[in-house]
C-alpha cells in the first residue's frame, strides 16, 4: 500500500481520542460536501441533509490517489448513503467506505458530530 | 495434506485456482501458483485496453489480496525451472525447491517470431504482455517526437495482428498490416468476406499489404526502418509488431521427457493429463485433439476438467468437439465466424449476401437438406452474431427460407423469433460457462431482480462481454413473462424515462431536486439521476449550475472540466473562432501569470489547463474584466459553432461564414441540453469548418444556406442529413431553434443529435415534417421556449464570482486558505504538466 493511502485508517466512534474542531456548521453546504484539513490529513465531510445526518472519509480516491472525494456527489445505492468520485465515478459507501461498483479498496471512513452548531471530525492518535 | 503446484499465473492458470477454491475438497490440499511475470494474472483479452488508461489494476483478474484469503500462495516474478519427475519436485529459477503431489502445467504461449534477417532490431516488438505494450508505447512517444508521421506495421493479419494494427493507429503511427497469405484473418474468414474487410479497414484508415513474405527486416545502427519483401519491394516502417501466431511455452515438457507434440504443446488427453499421471496441462499449454486452441473460452474448460479430474470427480472430461467460434474485439468493426466458415460444397450449400458500398458481407452455411446451419461468417454488422451462433451450437430448427436469417430485416421484425425460444442448456456465456437456463432461473426463483443482478451471481458476460447482447435480451424478456415490466428507468431512484421526468417537473413546475425525488422518486438520488434533473432545470428554465451546486456534474459544479489530477481548464468563449489581436495578449498574460498550459483546442479555441481549484475564481475574475465569458467548455451545452473565414477573406467564400457562426454561437450559449451541442458555418462546400460533422451544421451555397443536422465526431462518427435547401439567415434560425428545442424535449440523457436521430422513428424525413411542415403542431410553443432560454442566459462565471456565497465551493478547504499539496507537475516542452498516476503510485510505494 502507499505511504499516501496508508495515511488513513477508518476510526470508530469509541475510538476516538481527540474531536477535531472544524467549522460551523453553515459552512458546509446542505447535501454537499467539503475537505476539512487536521494535520497533514484531508478529509471530507458531507452534509447528508437529506438524511439529517454527517460522514466523513479521506478526501483521496484510492483508484488514482488524488484529493477530490469531497467534489463528489452524495446518493444512496439502495438505501446506503454514498460518495460518487468526481473522476470516474466510482462509489463509496459512507458507512462502511466499501466501493459499491467495483472492488478497490475500502475507503477510510470517520465519525463526526454536531455541538452547538459546529462540525467536529473524531480521530485516534 | 497434498500439495497441488501450477505452473503458470496466465488466464488459465488463475482460472484454475477459482475453480478450484469454490470446490469444498479443495480444503484438503495447499495450492501453490507460481507465474513468471511480475504481477499476478491479468485479462490477456483485454490487453489492448491498457493503451487506453495504462491502468495494469484495472487487468488484474483478481488482486494478490485475493489469492492469500483463499488460503493459495502466489508467487509471481519466479520462473519454474525444471521439473524433476523421479521425486516430484520443481526448482525455480531462483533455484527453490518445491514437491508436488500434483502438477499442473498452465505456462500458456509466446508470441511466434519467424526467424527473419534483421528481426532482433529496436522497434521490434510482440504483443502478448504488459510489458511489451508498455515497450511500444514509449517508442512510439519517441518516434513521434522525432516524426510525427511515423509508421509501424503489423506482421500477420489474423485476429491478433488486426487489433495490433488498431492499437498502434491509436498511437498516432501511421498503420501497416502485412500478411503473408492473400486474405486477411485466413483462420477465420473466406476471400470475399476478406475483401469486403479489407475495403471497411483501409476506410478507417489501415494500410493493408497481402501476399507478402518478409525477406528482411532493414536498418542501419540496430534500429528497424523498414521490411523488404523483395527486390524493389520496400516499406519504410519505424516500428514493428510482430503476430505471427503463437508457440506454446512447452520447454519444461521437453527437459523433463513428457510427450510434446512435433510442432509443439504437451499432449493431454480429455482428462488434461499428461504423459505422466501427476501431470496436467492447460490452457494454451496443452494440446488437445492435436491442436493448440488459442482462445480463452476451451481453456477455461480444461482448467475446469483438471480442477474436478484432481479432486475426484473423475467423471468431468473434455468434450471432443470445441467450439472455435470467434468475434473480433475493439477494432470498430465487425467480424465474426462460427462452426465451419468454410464448408465443403459436398457438406450444404451456403447463401452469401454482400453489399461491398456498405462493407457488409453475411454468409451462412446450411445442410443440403437446408434443415441444419453449420456455420458463417459476418463482416460489417454481427449483431446477429450471437442468436446465429447459439442456433448452431444447439442445433435449431432454421426458417425455410434460410435467406431470411442474414438479409437485411424486413418489415414484421427478425427471422429468429425470441431469445426465449432457445433450449435451456443453451451456453450464453461461454467464457464462464453460464447456461439460458440459469440466467432465466436466477429471475424466475427471485434470486436476483435485474441484469446487475444476474451478471452479479451468474459471471455471465463479464469475461469477453461478447454476449452481454444476448444476457440483456434474456433478462428482459424474462422480467417481461412474469409480467414485470422493463423500462428505459433513469437508476433506481425514479421509475421514469428522461422524457416522462421532464414532462412532469414541466407540468408541475419543480425547481429543486429534493421536490422532484419528494414528488416522483424514491431514495436520496445518485450521481446518475441528479446531473439529469439538472439538466432538464437548466432546459427548462435556464437556471445555471450556480443554483443547486450540490447536485451537478462536478464539471458543472465547478464551471470546469476537472483534470486527471484533480486541476481544472479554463476555456473563455471565444465565438466562431474569432479574436483579436489584444485579446490574444490578455489571455497571454493570464495563462504566464497562473502557470497554466496552454493550447488551442479541437474546437479553434484557447484551453488552459492545470488550474487549482483555489485559482479559478481569481483566474475567471480576471478573464471576465477584460471581456471574456464563459466558454461552456464543461457543460452538456453549446461548445462552440466552428467557422472558416468564408466570403470575408477567402476567394472561394459565398457568404460570411464567420459573421453567421458568431450569431448563432451567441444566440445558443449557454443552452443546457441531453448532451453537449456543436455547430459549424462554412462559407462554401469546400466545407474549411467541417459543419457535417456536428450537430447543426450550416454551409453556404448559391442561393443561401444549406442546413445539416445530427452529425458528430467522437466515438462513432456521423455525417449530419440534410434538413433544408437555400435557406436564408432567419430560416435556418427559425429550423434550428425548433430543431433544437425537439431534441432537448425528447432525447435520452447523454444522447448526442445523431444517436437521436437515427433513433427518431422516420428518421430526418419525420423530422423534416415535424420543423418545416408543423406536422405536431408544436412549432410555436418550441420557438417561444428557446427564446425563452436565450433571454434568460446569464454568463455563469460572472454570477459565481460576484456571489461571496457560491465563490467559497472554489476554497480546497473549510477551515483553511492553504492548497491541495498532493499536486505534482512535471516539466513538458516548455509548459507543464500533471504527474502520471502509475509515476505516483510507485512514487509513493518506494518511499515505503
Ligand atoms: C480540449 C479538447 C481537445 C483539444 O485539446 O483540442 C477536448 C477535450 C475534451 N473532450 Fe473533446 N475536446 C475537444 C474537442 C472535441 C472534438 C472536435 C470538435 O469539437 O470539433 C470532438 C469530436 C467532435 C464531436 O464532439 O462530435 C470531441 C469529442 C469528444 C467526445 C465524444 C463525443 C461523442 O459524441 O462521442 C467526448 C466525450 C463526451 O462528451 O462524452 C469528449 C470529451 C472531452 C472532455 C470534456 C473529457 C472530460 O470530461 O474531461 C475533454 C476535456 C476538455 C477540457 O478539460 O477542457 N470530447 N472533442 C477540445 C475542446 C474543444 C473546445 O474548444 O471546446
Ligand atoms: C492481444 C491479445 C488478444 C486476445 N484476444 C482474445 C480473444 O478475443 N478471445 C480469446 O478467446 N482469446 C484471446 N486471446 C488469447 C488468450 O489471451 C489466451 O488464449 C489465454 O491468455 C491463454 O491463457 P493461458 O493461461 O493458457 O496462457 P497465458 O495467459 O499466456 O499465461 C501463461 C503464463 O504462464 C507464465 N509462464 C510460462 N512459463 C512459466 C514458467 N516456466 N514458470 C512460471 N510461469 C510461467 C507466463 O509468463 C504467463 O504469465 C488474446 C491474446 C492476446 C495476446
Ligand atoms: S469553406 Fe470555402 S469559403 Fe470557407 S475557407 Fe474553405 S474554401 Fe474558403
Ligand atoms: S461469452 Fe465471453 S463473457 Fe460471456
Amino acid at each position: 500500500m502507499s505511504e499516501l493511502l496508508s495515511k488513513y485508517k477508518t476510526v470508530k466512534e469509541e475510538e476516538v481520542s481527540v474531536w477535531f474542531k472544524v467549522a460551523p456548521v453553515s459552512a458546509f453546504p446542505n447535501d454537499g460536501g467539503s475537505c476539512v484539513k487536521y494535520k497533514d490529513l484531508q478529509i471530507a465531510v458531507f452534509n447528508f441533509s437529506r438524511l439529517n445526518k454527517w460522514y466523513a472519509c479521506q478526501n483521496l480516491s484510492p483508484e488514482k490517489l488524488e484529493n477530490v472525494l469531497s467534489r463528489g456527489m452524495l446518493g444512496d445505492h439502495k438505501g446506503i448513503p454514498k460518495i460518487a468520485c468526481p473522476l470516474h465515478k466510482r462509489t463509496f459507501s459512507l458507512e462502511s467506505g466499501e466501493n459499491l461498483n467495483g472492488d478497490l479498496d475500502a475507503i477510510a471512513i470517520y465519525p463526526v458530530k454536531i455541538e452547538s452548531d459546529f462540525v467536529y471530525v473524531g480521530f485516534s492518535e | 495434506m497434498k500439495t497441488i503446484l501450477v505452473v503458470g499465473n496466465g488466464m488459465v492458470g488463475y482460472k484454475f485456482c477459482e475453480k478450484f477454491v469454490a470446490k469444498e475438497e479443495s480444503k484438503q490440499f495447499k495450492l501453490v501458483v507460481f507465474g513468471e511475470e511480475p504481477r499476478p494474472a491479468y485479462d490477456r483479452v483485454h490487453l489492448s485496453e491498457f493503451f487506453e488508461n495504462q491502468d495494469a489494476k484495472a487487468l488484474e483478474m483478481a488482486p494478490a489480496e485475493w489469492y492469500a484469503e483463499n488460503g493459495i500462495e502466489l508467487i509471481v516474478d519466479e520462473r519454474v525451472a525444471d521439473i524433476h519427475r523421479t521425486n516430484k519436485t520443481i526448482t525455480t529459477a531462483k533455484d527453490r525447491e518445491f514437491s508436488y503431489d500434483y502438477l499442473v502445467l498452465a505456462t500458456g504461449s509466446s508470441a511466434f517470431v519467424p526467424p527473419i534477417k534483421g528481426v532482433e532490431k529496436e522497434g521490434v516488438f510482440v504483443y502478448r504482455t504488459i510489458e511489451d505494450l508498455e515497450g511500444m508505447l514509449a517508442y512510439a512517444a519517441k518516434l513521434k517526437a522525432k516524426n510525427p508521421n511515423a509508421k509501424a506495421a503489423v506482421l500477420g493479419g489474423g485476429l491478433l495482428g488486426l487489433e495490433a494494427g488498431k492499437a498502434v493507429m491509436d498511437m498516432g503511427l501511421e498503420p501497416h498490416i502485412v500478411e503473408f497469405a492473400p486474405k486477411l484473418m485466413p483462420r477465420q474468414l473466406d476471400s470475399r468476406s476478406s475483401q469486403v474487410l479489407q475495403l471497411k479497414l483501409e476506410s478507417i484508415g489501415l494500410n493493408i499489404h497481402l501476399s507478402k513474405a518478409t525477406n528482411q527486416i532493414l536498418g542501419d545502427d540496430g534500429y528497424i526502418t523498414g521490411m523488404e519483401f523483395g527486390e524493389d519491394d520496400v516499406l519504410d516502417v519505424e516500428m514493428l509488431v510482430v503476430s505471427a501466431g503463437i508457440r506454446p511455452r512447452d520447454e519444461l515438457g521437453r527437459s523433463s521427457g513428457l510427450e510434446v507434440g512435433v510442432r509443439g504443446g504437451i499432449v493431454v488427453d480429455n482428462k488434461m493429463l499428461t504423459s505422466d499421471n501427476n501431470i496436467y496441462a492447460i490452457g494454451e499449454i496443452a494440446l488437445y485433439n492435436q491442436m493448440i486452441y488459442g482462445l480463452v473460452a476451451p481453456g477455461y474448460d480444461m482448467a475446469g476438467v483438471a480442477v474436478d479430474q484432481i479432486l475426484g470427480h473423475t467423471e468431468t472430461l473434455m468434450p471432443a468437439e470445441i467450439d472455435m467460434s470467434t468475434k473480433l474485439k475493439l477494432i470498430g468493426v465487425d467480424v465474426a465466424s462460427f462452426g465451419e466458415p468454410f464448408m465443403p460444397a459436398a457438406k450444404g450449400h451456403s447463401i452469401i449476401f454482400e453489399n461491398k458500398t456498405q462493407h457488409l458481407y453475411k454468409r451462412i452455411n446450411v445442410s443440403l437438406d437446408g434443415k441444419e446451419l453449420l456455420g458463417g461468417i459476418l463482416v460489417g454488422d454481427a449483431s446477429d452474431y450471437s442468436m446465429l451462433h447459439q442456433i448452431y451450437l444447439n442445433g435449431m430448427a432454421i426458417p425455410e427460407d434460410a435467406s431470411q436469417l442474414i438479409l437485411p430485416a424486413s418489415e414484421g421484425g427478425s427471422a429468429f423469433g425470441s431469445a426465449l425460444d432457445l433450449p435451456d442448456e443453451a451456453q450464453i456465456c461461454s467464457c464462464e460457462n453460464v447456461t439460458k437456463g440459469e440466467i432465466c432461473n436466477s429471475i424466475k426463483d427471485g434470486t436476483c431482480e435485474d441484469l446487475a443482478g444476474v451478471i452479479g451471481c451468474t459471471k455471465a458476460s463479464t469475461s469477453c462481454g461478447g454476449c452481454k447482447p444476448m444476457v440483456t435480451d434474456l433478462v428482459n424478456e424474462t422480467l417481461k413473462s412474469l409480467g414485470k415490466t422493463v423500462k428505459n428507468v433513469i437508476c433506481e431512484h425514479f421509475e421514469y424515462s428522461r422524457q416522462e421526468l421532464y414532462i412532469i417537473i414541466k407540468t408541475k413546475k419543480l425547481t429543486s431536486f429534493n421536490e422532484v425525488l419528494d414528488t416522483c422518486g424514491t431514495g436520496h438520488g445518485c450521481e446518475t439521476c441528479k446531473p439529469l434533473v439538472s439538466s432538464i432545470f437548466a432546459s427548462l428554465y435556464n437556471v445555471t449550475p450556480n443554483v443547486e451546486d450540490v447536485t451537478q456534474d462536478t464539471n458543472d459544479k465547478f464551471l470546469a472540466n476537472i483534470q486527471r489530477n484533480g486541476t481544472y481548464s479554463v476555456v473563455p468563449r471565444i465565438a466562431g473562432g474569432e479574436i483579436t489581436p489584444q485579446d490574444l495578449i490578455v489571455l497571454g498574460k493570464i495563462g504566464s501569470k497562473y502557470n497554466l498550459y496552454t493550447k488551442i483546442t479541437g474546437g479553434a479555441r484557447i484551453d488552459f489547463f492545470g488550474a487549482e481549484l483555489n485559482d479559478l475564481p481569481a483566474i475567471w475574475k480576471e478573464l471576465i474584466d477584460a471581456g471574456f465569458e464563459s466558454g461552456h467548455a464543461y457543460g452538456k451545452s453549446l461548445r462552440t459553432v466552428k467557422s472558416c473565414v468564408g466570403s470575408t477573406w477567402c476567394r472561394y467564400g459565398l457568404d460570411e461564414s464567420i459573421s453567421f457562426a458568431i450569431e448563432l454561437e451567441n444566440r445558443y450559449k449557454g443552452l443546457r441540453s441531453p448532451h453537449k451541442l456543436k455547430g459549424g458555418v462554412s462559407g462554401c462546400i469546400r466545407e474549411c469548418a467541417e459543419a457535417r460533422g456536428k450537430d447543426f451544421g450550416v454551409i453556404a451555397v448559391e442561393g443561401g444556406w444549406n442546413l445539416y443536422v445530427g452529425g458528430n465526431g467522437g466515438a462513432t462518427p456521423k455525417h449530419a442529413k440534410l434538413l433544408a435547401e437555400q435557406i436564408d439567415n432567419e430560416t435556418v434560425i427559425k429550423y434550428l431553434d425548433r430543431y433544437l428545442m425537439y431534441y432537448i424535449q425528447t432525447a435520452a440523457p447523454l444522447m448526442r443529435t445523431a444517436a437521436w436521430l437515427d433513433k427518431l422513428e422516420g428518421g430526418i424525413e419525420e423530422l423534416k415534417k415535424v420543423v418545416i411542415e408543423d406536422s405536431l403542431n408544436i412549432n410555436a410553443e418550441l420557438e417561444q421556449q428557446m427564446a425563452f432560454l436565450i433571454d434568460a442566459y446569464e454568463c455563469e462565471w460572472k454570477q459565481a464570482i460576484e456571489n461571496e456565497e457560491t465563490k467559497k465551493r472554489f476554497n480546497h478547504f473549510v477551515n483553511s486558505d492553504d492548497r491541495d499539496d498532493n499536486l505534482v507537475f512535471v516539466p513538458l516542452r516548455d509548459q507543464k504538466m500533471p504527474k502520471h498516476w502509475e509515476a505516483k503510485r510507485k512514487k509513493a510505494e518506494e518511499v515505503l
